[in-house]
């Protein structure tokens, strides 16, 4: 029988393996379901690992679908690490591409001319400011009212849609729009720069790498960092060293909540250039996934979102070129994670094989003998 | 009179979704395991359960293939909860972002179509009572089973052996397994029943409710389910009761549109989920009274043996 045995203290081997074991995975299981859909597994994995990777073109799309899925989770692995379930940062992204697409739409149709490097740093600063205070109303009604931080986060998430969906529906709705749900282009002065020429690809990607390094330094070089890992790994030694729990809430919710709607203003100067209803495809939500496989380490959410970015092109390369549905992607997503999940047990216990045991039958003591032998 | 008498039947037949699953947590949640995975349980057994009634054309096999698609969904987080001790907040949510991709995967085949109007059945003799007939006596069946679940579940809970063992799991699984108990076996067994639950509320929400398939169907009344456990303080009567109150919460967004209210309807389309947030801080503002009533191991792991 396969029985769990405790390791002594968590392999750190295997939480670096867990991951790559749990890809392995679920590439062999997305192989055989390529084939029951009747399709070539080779040809539909290499839409999914091979096409994304092939050429500058499709190397900036990469880097540009991560961008947010990468800005999203470092700030979730500062809230997971605390032991803050903030699941909301979908809200915060759609909270920061209100605001930055608020700002920027205003520029527009005020006509106030000014260069572009004046108007992206505010711009990016308005997105920072919508999702820190989306996340602070999850923040205050935790500290406050004792409210569940997943439940209200969540909730948050449609609210923040419907809002969306207000807005470029009714009062910012583009006039000459052909009555499309869809505000103006914004002003050529409000977009970001571009990192790539002839690509989609914008400076904030740079912005984010430069990002990785500051959340490293914050959660392994910081004060601050560490009182909230102890609050996180241990809230009794915490509370006795006397680190404060709230502060470790309204900390990390600010970081989080900050760092969605920072995504959620790039993604409206960036490729979007306008607000329509569908400003977000699930960022907020992937981002969870993409912090859980790169252990909610900052470098390892780099490589964690370039994956989960390339999952997102390969559904979309599948779509186009095998007809299947977009929706594949979730499904890769959420066996990915599964799969993660199931394989990190492997971090703390060990699988041993033991053969099944019969309880053997109580014999009568054996008489104590007290001579002693030859 | 009669508009009233209509808007406290749709009432109850959109609680009833919230009732279904909402009891179904309370289950699971009284074994000590929380599932965030109610949301991809119920989009897994909307579409199965549409599925079926699809090709059946027959409600009650909607329902089953619901159950049973909700149970198996809720298996496999109990496996890994239960015995792979994995983070459960973590595999709640890996639950409900792969039923919400499988359930649009799958879902595409029947993207757009629409089954025939479920009607109410009349209850013989009290469906013409002027008033309350409509309002109350013209449901649909499950309308009725969801309050005949209710007092079950209580009866099962507070007034059975086995309903005594299952909350000693969730309160203290060490004390039941001290006691012999197969904590392990019976917390999947709750689990998989609350996820069944949690299925046919899907079932009933795309099949009698919409009835058409559009994918993420649900609209977050799995995760409004998981709040009202909150809201019951863990009692199956109480989660009866907010059930409706979410549900007439729901309806009167579409009466208030309905009426030609000036409000947008994108701002009334938020009131159910702003109405929750505002029950959940109001609830959990006394954090004593959360305690007392909150299953003790609730969202712990328990290993034996250890």
């Amino acid at each position: 029988m396969l029985k769990l045995e405790a390791r002594p203290q968590p392999s750190k081997a295997m939480s670096f393996a867990s991951p790559l074991i749990a890809l392995t995975l679920t590439v062999v299981v997305a192989a055989l379901l390529f084939i029951v859909l009747g399709k070539d597994p080779l040809v539909g994995l290499g839409a999914f690992f091979v096409e994304p990777l092939r050429g500058v073109r499709q190397l900036t799309e990469v880097a540009l679908k991560a961008t947010p899925l990468i800005l999203c989770a470092l700030g979730l692995a500062v809230c997971y690490r605390s032991n803050v379930w903030n699941i909301g940062a979908e809200g915060q992204f759609l909270l920061g591409a209100i605001t930055a697409g608020g700002l920027a739409l205003w520029v527009t149709t005020s006509g106030i001319h000014a260069s572009r490097w004046v108007w992206t740093p505010l711009i990016l600063l308005a997105g920072v400011i919508g999702g820190m205070a989306w996340a602070a109303i999850v923040a205050l009604l935790r500290d406050r009212f004792n409210a569940s931080e997943i439940l209200v986060s969540l909730m948050l998430v449609y609210v923040a849609q419907q809002l969306v969906n207000y807005l470029v529906f009714v009062p910012w709705k583009d006039p000459m729009g052909f009555n499309f749900p869809q505000t103006k282009t914004f002003d050529t002065s409000t977009w970001l720069e571009m990192l790539v020429p002839r690509s989609r690809l914008h400076i904030g990607f740079a912005i984010t790498l430069a990002l990785v390094g500051v959340f490293w330094a914050f959660l392994f070089r910081s004060w601050r960092g560490y009182q909230l890992q102890v609050g996180g790994l241990a809230p009794a030694a915490a509370r006795y060293a006397g680190f404060s729990a709230r502060g470790a809430l309204w900390t990390s919710m600010l970081i989080s909540g900050g760092m969605a709607g920072l995504a959620g203003a790039m993604e409206a100067a960036g490729p979007l250039r306008q607000l329509t209803p569908h400003v977000s495809t699930g960022y907020g939500f992937t981002a969870i996934i993409v912090c859980f496989v790169g252990r909610l380490h900052p470098v390892g959410i780099v490589f964690s979102g370039l994956l989960l970015s390339m999952f997102l092109i390969g559904g979309e390369l599948g779509q186009s070129r095998l007809g299947l549905p977009n929706a594949l992607t979730g499904v890769f997503q959420g066996l990915l994670l599964f799969l993660l999940l199931a394989c990190d047990t492997l971090i703390n216990y060990r699988v041993r094989w033991q053969a099944t045991r019969h309880v053997p039958v109580a014999k009568p003591a054996a008489p104590v003998t007290t001579e002693a032998t030859p | 009179m009669n508009e009233i008498a209509l808007l406290i039947a749709a009432t109850l037949a959109s609680g009833t979704t919230l009732a279904m699953a909402g009891l179904g947590l309370l289950l699971n949640e009284k074994a000590g395991v929380l599932n965030l995975g109610a949301e991809g349980m119920m989009l897994v057994g909307a579409l199965a359960g549409f599925g079926a009634a699809y090709a059946s054309g027959n409600d009650w096999v909607a329902f089953a293939a619901g159950a049973a698609a909700g149970a198996v969904m809720a298996m496999v987080f109990g496996v890994l909860v239960i015995w792979l001790n994995t983070n459960q907040y973590a595999t709640g949510l890996a639950l409900t972002l792969f039923g919400g991709g499988l359930s649009a995967f799958v879902g595409v085949n029947f993207a757009g179509k629409t089954l025939s109007d479920r009607g109410g059945v009349g209850i013989p003799g009290l469906a013409d009572v002027p008033f309350f007939g409509p309002a109350l006596f013209r449901q649909h069946p499950m309308t009725y089973i969801a309050i005949a679940l209710m007092f079950a579940l209580g009866w099962f809970l507070y007034r059975s052996r086995s309903g005594l063992v299952l909350r000693g799991v969730g309160e203290s699984p060490e004390s039941a397994h001290a006691l012999g108990y197969r904590v392990r076996w019976i917390r999947l067994g709750a689990v998989m029943a609350g996820g069944a639950l949690c299925g046919i509320a899907g079932a009933y929400l795309s099949v009698v409710r919409a009835p058409l398939w559009v994918e993420g169907v649900t609209a977050g009344s799995g995760w409004i389910a998981l709040a009202l456990t909150t809201f019951a303080t863990w009692r199956p009567a109480r989660v009866l009761l907010g059930a409706y109150l979410f549900g007439g919460v729901t309806m009167l967004q579409f009466y208030l549109q309905g009426e030609g209210v000036e409000i947008a309807s994108q701002l009334l389309a938020m009131l159910p989920y702003l109405s929750t947030i505002v029950v959940l801080a109001l609830i959990s503002r006394n954090p004593t009274w959360i305690r007392i009533n909150m299953p003790a191991s609730l969202g712990r792991p328990f290993h034996p043996g250890s």
